[in-house]
This record gives C-alpha cells, sequence and structure tokens, in this order.
C-alpha cells in the first residue's frame, strides 16, 4: 500500500456528492474510475484526506442516442463505450478513441467523465470533446449548468469545474450529411500516452467544401488544445485529400509544447503535424466517399 | 478503518480495512493468496491482473473498499479443483511461455477474460491484448505462442 492515508466517502447520489465535496473543502476529490488518480496516489504526486467514490452511484453510467446528439454519463465506462455499436454510428470519433485509451483492463475501470475531469493534455476524450464540440453537463449545490468543452479545459490537469462541482454526463453533438472521423496516435509503447496525436472531425458539402471541421491535438500543449486557426482557415475551402499541409499549419503556431524524455518540443511538432496530416487524409477519404 | 466484504473464488471474505489498501494487497494480506503478483503497484506491468465481477482490472488500481460487495477471481480459481490446468495455463505450460514466472498470474488472467469475451481472435487481436502485461524474461514470442495455442483450443472445444 503505497497512498497517503485518506477517509473514504461512498455517497448514494450526485446530489449528496457535491453537498460532501462542498462540506469537506479543498481536501477533497472524487475518485471515479481511479485510473489515473490512483498512480498519482501511489507515486505520491497528490494526496487527498478524501475521497469521494462516485462509482456507486446509480444512474451516473449510461448512453443516450437523439437523433440530434449522443448523451453519455459521466460514470460510464470506456470499455462499455467502445462496444456500442449505435454509439459508434452516431459518434464515431468517440467510438474510435476509445481503444487507443491505456489497455483493456485500464478502459474496464476507466470512465468518461474521469478522463475529462482529470483533463490530461496528452488523453484522448478531451481532444475528442473539443474536436466535437462537446457539452459537458456539471452539477453543484448551485445547481446544474452546461459548459462547451472549449471554456472546459483551463491549463493542465485544470479545468472550470468549482471544488464543489461534478461532472455529470456529456453532450456529443451529431454530424450527419458527408462527414469523416479520425484519430491517429504516436506512442512508443501501444496504450502509453501519445507523444502526439490528433482527432479530426470534417464535413463537406455538396461540393467538396469544408462545410465545418475539428481538429484537436494531443500531447502538444499543457491543456489540451484545438487547431482553431487552421480550422478557420480550411472551412469554406476545398482542400486536398492529403492532409501534409494542413498538419503542418495546424502546429504552426502552437506555444508551449512539451519537451520531455520522448523528445524536445520540436520533434513532437513534427509529429504532431504528421498525425494530423494522417488523419485529416482518413476523415476527409471518408467523408468524400460518403 | 472500514469492513468489506468481498467474494474471492466463491469464498466471503470480511475484514477491516484502511480505504488506502489496494485490493492486490487485500488479496495477498488478507485472503493470503499470493498468486497475484504486484510488480510495478501504479497500473503499467499488470502483474496484479484479477477478474472483478468477470472483467480484468488491475488490482493495484482499486482499493479493496471499492470492491466491497464485488466477486473476485485470482488465479487461484484457473485451475479445476482436481489441480488440472486452465486452457490458459495449459497453453503457457506447452508453449513455453513463461520463464520465472512473476509475471504469469497477470498474463494468464488478462488472456482468460479476453479470450471469452473475443473466442475468434487474429493475431493482431492477441498482441492488443496481451500489451497490458510487461514480462522481462521470455521476449514475448512464448507468450504470443501460448496465446494463439489457448485460442486454438477455444476454437476446437
Amino acid at each position: 500500500m503505497k497512498p497517503a492515508a485518506f477517509d473514504y466517502h461512498a455517497p448514494s447520489s450526485a446530489e449528496e456528492t457535491v453537498a460532501l465535496l462542498a462540506e469537506l473543502g479543498e481536501g477533497a476529490k472524487i475518485l471515479a474510475g481511479g485510473q489515473s488518480l490512483i498512480p498519482m496516489l501511489a507515486l505520491r504526486l497528490a494526496a487527498f484526506d478524501h475521497l469521494v467514490d462516485i462509482g456507486r452511484i446509480a444512474g451516473l453510467a449510461g448512453i443516450e442516442v437523439a437523433a440530434d446528439a449522443v448523451t453519455v454519463g459521466a460514470g460510464t465506462i470506456q470499455v462499455r463505450i467502445e462496444a456500442d455499436a449505435e454509439l459508434a454510428a452516431a459518434v464515431p470519433l468517440l467510438s474510435r478513441a476509445t481503444p487507443w485509451i491505456g489497455h483493456f483492463q485500464i478502459r474496464n475501470r476507466g470512465t468518461l467523465g474521469g478522463s475529462l475531469a482529470h483533463a490530461d493534455p496528452a488523453a484522448e476524450y478531451p481532444a475528442v470533446a473539443l474536436a466535437m464540440d462537446a457539452e459537458l453537463e456539471t452539477l453543484s449545490p448551485r445547481g446544474r449548468r452546461r459548459i462547451a468543452a472549449a471554456d472546459f479545459f483551463t491549463g493542465f490537469w485544470s479545468t472550470a469545474l468549482e471544488g464543489d462541482e461534478m461532472l455529470v454526463s456529456v453532450r456529443f453533438p451529431r454530424w450527419t450529411g458527408r462527414c469523416g472521423f479520425a484519430v491517429r496516435e504516436f506512442a512508443r509503447r501501444h496504450g502509453d500516452f501519445a507523444v502526439a496525436g490528433a482527432a479530426v472531425a470534417v464535413g463537406l458539402d455538396a461540393d467538396d467544401r469544408v462545410e465545418r471541421c475539428g481538429i484537436a491535438l494531443i500531447g502538444m500543449g499543457s491543456a489540451p488544445v484545438r487547431a482553431s486557426r487552421a480550422e478557420a482557415v480550411l472551412t469554406g475551402e476545398k482542400t486536398p485529400l492529403d492532409g501534409a499541409e494542413i498538419g503542418a499549419m495546424a502546429v504552426a503556431h502552437l506555444d508551449g509544447i512539451p519537451s520531455d524524455t520522448h523528445g524536445p518540443a520540436e520533434y513532437r511538432r513534427q509529429v504532431g503535424a504528421a498525425m494530423v496530416a494522417r488523419a485529416w487524409t482518413d476523415a476527409m477519404s471518408e467523408a468524400v466517399n460518403a | 478503518m472500514r469492513e468489506v466484504a468481498v467474494q474471492v473464488n466463491g469464498r466471503r471474505r470480511e475484514a477491516m480495512v484502511e480505504p488506502r489498501l489496494t485490493l492486490a494487497d487485500f488479496i495477498r494480506h488478507q485472503c493470503g493468496l499470493t498468486g497475484t503478483h504486484l510488480g510495478c503497484e501504479h497500473g503499467v506491468c499488470g502483474a496484479c491482473t484479477v477478474l472483478v465481477d468477470g472483467a480484468a482490472v488491475r488490482a493495484c488500481l482499486m482499493f479493496a473498499v471499492q470492491a466491497d460487495g464485488r466477486e473476485v477471481t485470482t488465479v487461484e480459481a484457473l485451475a479445476g479443483p482436481d489441480g488440472a490446468l486452465s486452457v490458459v495455463q495449459e497453453a503457457f505450460r506447452d508453449a513455453h511461455g513463461l520463464q520465472c514466472g512473476f509475471c504469469t498470474p497477470g498474463f494468464v488472467i488478462s488472456l482468460t477474460a479476453f479470450l471469452r469475451d473475443h473466442p475468434d481472435p487474429t493475431d493482431d487481436d492477441l498482441r492488443s491484448a496481451l500489451s497490458g502485461n510487461l514480462c522481462r524474461c521470455t521476449g514475448y514470442q512464448g507468450i504470443l505462442n501460448a496465446a494463439r495455442l489457448a485460442a486454438n483450443a477455444g476454437r476446437n472445444a
């Protein structure tokens, strides 16, 4: 047993959870699937006086497919997302990103909400939420609110969540028409956090012009980032199927690309460009043939 | 301290535990089942993999309190009551899928769960399924051969 001692709480509802968080204050942390939190506790990178386990709350997990959006409960485990055929058809990007997360033993415990709230810049789900313009529904003692993915990720492992607020569900809009979706990552070993990666969604009009697109970058900043500038340039344009130029454009203006044992920032910029290029090519090929 | 009751290999185990006690330590120390090995204790190596309600999970990335009321299966429960090895265990022996044996329980549990859910895997499926477990002896080829052997045994069963 390696983590520092903590008190354990297992509330049975979301309302009870946020009341507890408000009462316990700053020393409290939500425990979801624990696949990022428990390693951090074991390595003593983090320590909390209280862990509030939301794994026993009924109704926090589930997948609801509607005509215009898919709503996924924050407590839904990743293997369930991976295996849902209806979800795969409605929000392909979410489905296709999931096998890139860790290993199946991790995905058996890891949850959608846990991944988003942890907000690791190299994680897959934050990138999917950004690229798809997902809306995150939260609960606090002050009530419910919806936060756009673009406003949710505020920095390294930091989000717009207040200390007494929890994620309840995430709404992913469905894209219809001629669309394509792809995730590409490069990691030294499968299942590791990627050196760099990209999640791309693209929608074309009847004339093959980009009607809309989302390009989110994995591992390319201190927070999950979106290549907004490149998206703005591409929207309304006819673009080549080969994404090489688009990859270079997507990473051209990034600040704060991390340097680490895998290589310096400039190396990561090149890998990121290559991943965007490949994901763009994949997504475009799907959209053109749709 | 909190009281937990976990069904381990068909037997109910009750104990007063610290919340920070991992399920892996609970299995080894409270239950005395030392077939579940602890390598890295932070979710990388996969040696501690067990089944919780049938799903393969890292027992070092779960607290015993989270397993309260759940059903846990460890490597000790795979062989038959007469000691006959399971299909996966037999395949590891036949294909030299182990050397020192430290990582083996994790591999065997992972593969047992995977083949139950994917009875007709491709070679890539098997490699991906095994990617969450580390072995420092075999170079993996024996393990892959064991996985192929076990998958074939399942297909022919």
